[in-house]
């Protein structure tokens, strides 16, 4: 019985990793429609970034972050005004195939620069740390700080959207960039600030994912799957349903792994499908998918 | 993509207007590919063994790149999954030729047709998803395979299985010609089926259908049942080819057959050759396999190079090469589009003419 909520306690803090994976996809599909192959590719390479950053200069992992964070923004509302800019508005394929391009380039440049070795960060006491939070139950104290961050990130993203000008453009340009840009709203500058904030978060899930677990060239795609089924599950355009989607996705994991070691990424992939079935438009649906 | 032709200058008033679905070029196209087709059938008398297995490779993955067009160029499906169904034709090998001792030839087309049948539940299910949805969707289905298939002890688990008890008794020279005709009917097969099939009512319906969904369902189209279509279809001949492949590879591993490789080749290919063309995949496979020979000692790079063309190619010249030089030259090897073309009035005719 501890055993099982041992479990269950797991796949939720794992969860909560799913989840920062899952949210800047579900901005950028909120703000500009778009989806992003490249995702799981960007994230392992802020995972690399990381990786740089602290063999470099001897920083502790977390601090990281610091480095990380603004350089996957700068980087990522470059991307979007050098290049998916032209994608915009053209349809469902450019983006889609666009991307997808993206995804092989980063992926093969990430083999050819770093091999295809799996790495990890050392982090030091922080992997290692752990809470007793009753007989029996210990909880990792980096998968607790990564949950917290999840949800902070999410609380973060609610209130931007509902308190300031920027979350209101964001919105706006959403909707209908053609009125949004007649009360002068550049809709090119909102995407590039929308795609700078969605590489700033995933930028912490690089960070995360490179001190939390081991990582190779290819492992962009999983990534992106999850942090797809996530959003799937959740419901588009709902950030707390997107939370929720990779905490159910951590969840059926765990129990899948716990029943045999071979079905534990299968489980949540049939969970995916299952929601799909019983609830094809998420479990908390706010936009129609257009 | 009527829109894309030159407009005819304006007529005098007494030219009378015909529709024309073939230009000179076009049917020098047809004779092309039947002399081609002869060619091919006649190499493993005039080839030797390298040849005929880089004819056999090339005619397997044009055959893909034709599917995956169908798919994405004509209707609108963007599929990252079709790696799905070659590892399902793939593994139907182990099962019906290995395992049941069913002739490994004629495991192809019980492999296309079983591809099929698991096409149905899993387009039950994807096309709930839209647009870039549905392309992450089909992804999660071949994963969900590929697992499947890595837990199944019975078909050699995740480190996979050998083919070759399947093939013995069969001279190799039997066996390599017959993988090559075969995957000469499923390449060429694949370019006269789509050329038949674009050209009929449901092929103009299909492309009706990418160029705006609304509209042409407003005129009676039946969207869903031409989106079935093309998906069972498309499954189908991946089946049928991931069958081919691995009888000319004879070793098979859940990895390998449900690589997201394949489906990337039938992107590079689809993207860079000319999405929603005929022709375009033709000019990609060529381009591919030329590529892939003067780089293949670069490793990674050569991937990042053909990345880099596909995505400048999407954002430049969003009709691939072929687009570019038929729009420069006015070609169509394979014209699908019907084209009005002014008749000069004859000389007996008088203005007020008897027709």
């Amino acid at each position: 019985m501890i055993d099982w909520i041992n479990t269950l306690i797991q796949g939720l803090l794992t969860g909560g990793l799913y989840a920062l994976f899952a949210v800047g996809l579900s901005l950028a599909f909120g703000v500009m429609r778009l989806v992003n192959i490249a995702h799981g590719d960007l994230i392992i390479l802020a995972a690399y970034l990381a990786l740089v950053a602290v063999e470099a200069t001897g920083m502790p992992a977390l601090a990281a972050l610091l480095v990380v964070v603004p350089a996957m923004a700068l980087f990522g509302y470059g991307l979007q005004r050098g290049l998916l800019v032209h994608t915009v508005g053209k349809g469902l394929l450019s983006p889609l195939l666009v991307t997808f391009g993206l995804s092989i380039i980063l992926q093969n440049l990430m083999l050819e620069i770093f091999s295809a070795d799996s790495r990890g960060v050392q982090a030091g006491l922080l992997e290692t740390l752990s809470l007793e939070v009753v007989d029996g139950i210990t909880v990792g104290v980096l998968p607790l700080l990564i949950l917290a961050s999840a949800v902070v990130v999410v609380g973060g993203l609610q209130l931007l959207f509902s308190h300031t000008g920027l979350g209101r453009s964001f919105k706006a340009t959403s909707d209908d960039p053609e009125t949004a840009s007649l009360m002068g709203i550049d809709p090119k500058r909102v995407y590039a600030l929308a795609m700078g904030l969605a590489m700033a978060i995933v930028a912490i899930a690089g960070v995360y994912t490179a001190i939390r677990t081991s990582f190779d060239p290819l492992n962009g795609p999983s990534r992106l799957l999850f942090a797809f089924e996530a959003v799937i599950i959740g419901g588009l355009g709902s950030l707390w349903g997107t939370l929720a989607g990779g905490l159910i996705l951590g969840l059926s994991q765990a129990i899948g792994f716990r029943l045999d070691p071979g079905w534990g990424i299968l489980a949540s992939h049939l969970t995916f499908l299952a929601v799909l079935v019983v609830r094809p438009n998420g479990l908390f649906p706010r936009t129609r998918d257009r | 993509m009527t829109d894309c032709l030159p407009h005819p200058p304006a007529p005098p008033a007494s030219t009378r207007y015909s529709v024309v679905t073939q230009t000179r070029f076009s049917r020098m196209g047809e004779i092309a590919l039947i002399l081609v087709a002869i060619a091919l059938c006649l190499m493993p008398w005039w080839g030797d063994r390298g040849l005929i297995r880089t004819a056999t490779e090339f005619l397997y993955v044009l055959a893909l790149a034709q599917t995956w067009n169908l798919l994405a160029g004509y209707g609108g499906l963007v599929s990252i999954g079709q790696q799905a169904f070659i590892g399902l034709g793939g593994y139907c090998l182990v099962v019906f030729g290995v395992q049941m001792g069913v002739n490994i030839f004629l495991v192809i087309p019980i492999a296309a047709a079983v591809s099929a049948l698991v096409a149905i539940p899993a387009g039950v299910l994807l096309f709930r998803l839209r647009g870039a949805y549905f392309a992450v969707g089909t992804w999660v289905v071949a994963e969900v395979l590929r697992l499947l298939t890595a837990n199944t002890t019975a078909v050699g688990g995740g480190s996979g299985t050998s083919i070759t008890t399947a093939v013995k008794g069969i001279p190799a020279w039997w066996r390599e010609s017959l993988t090559l005709w075969i995957a000469i009917v499923l390449g060429l097969g694949a370019i006269a089926l789509g050329y038949l099939f674009l050209r009929s009512r449901n092929g103009l319906a299909l492309q009706a259908i990418r160029d705006s969904e609304p509209a042409s369902e407003s005129l009676g189209i039946r969207v869903d049942r031409m989106r079935w279509t093309v998906y069972l279809l498309a499954a189908a001949g991946c089946g049928a080819v991931g069958a081919l492949i691995f009888i000319s590879k004879l070793r098979i591993s859940p990895e390998a057959a449900y690589s997201l490789d394949w489906t990337t080749t039938m992107f590079f290919i689809v993207v860079i050759g000319g999405i929603g063309t005929l022709e375009g995949p033709i000019l990609g496979t060529i381009l591919f396999f030329a590529l892939r020979g003067l780089l293949s000692g670069f490793g990674s790079w050569y991937l990042i190079l053909l990345g880099a063309v596909a995505v400048l190619v999407m954002v430049r010249w969003p009709d691939g090469l072929w687009g570019l030089l038929s729009r420069k030259w006015d070609l169509a090897l394979f014209p699908t589009q019907r084209r009005v073309v002014a008749i000069a009035p004859r000389k007996e005719d008088s203005p007020h003419g008897s027709r």
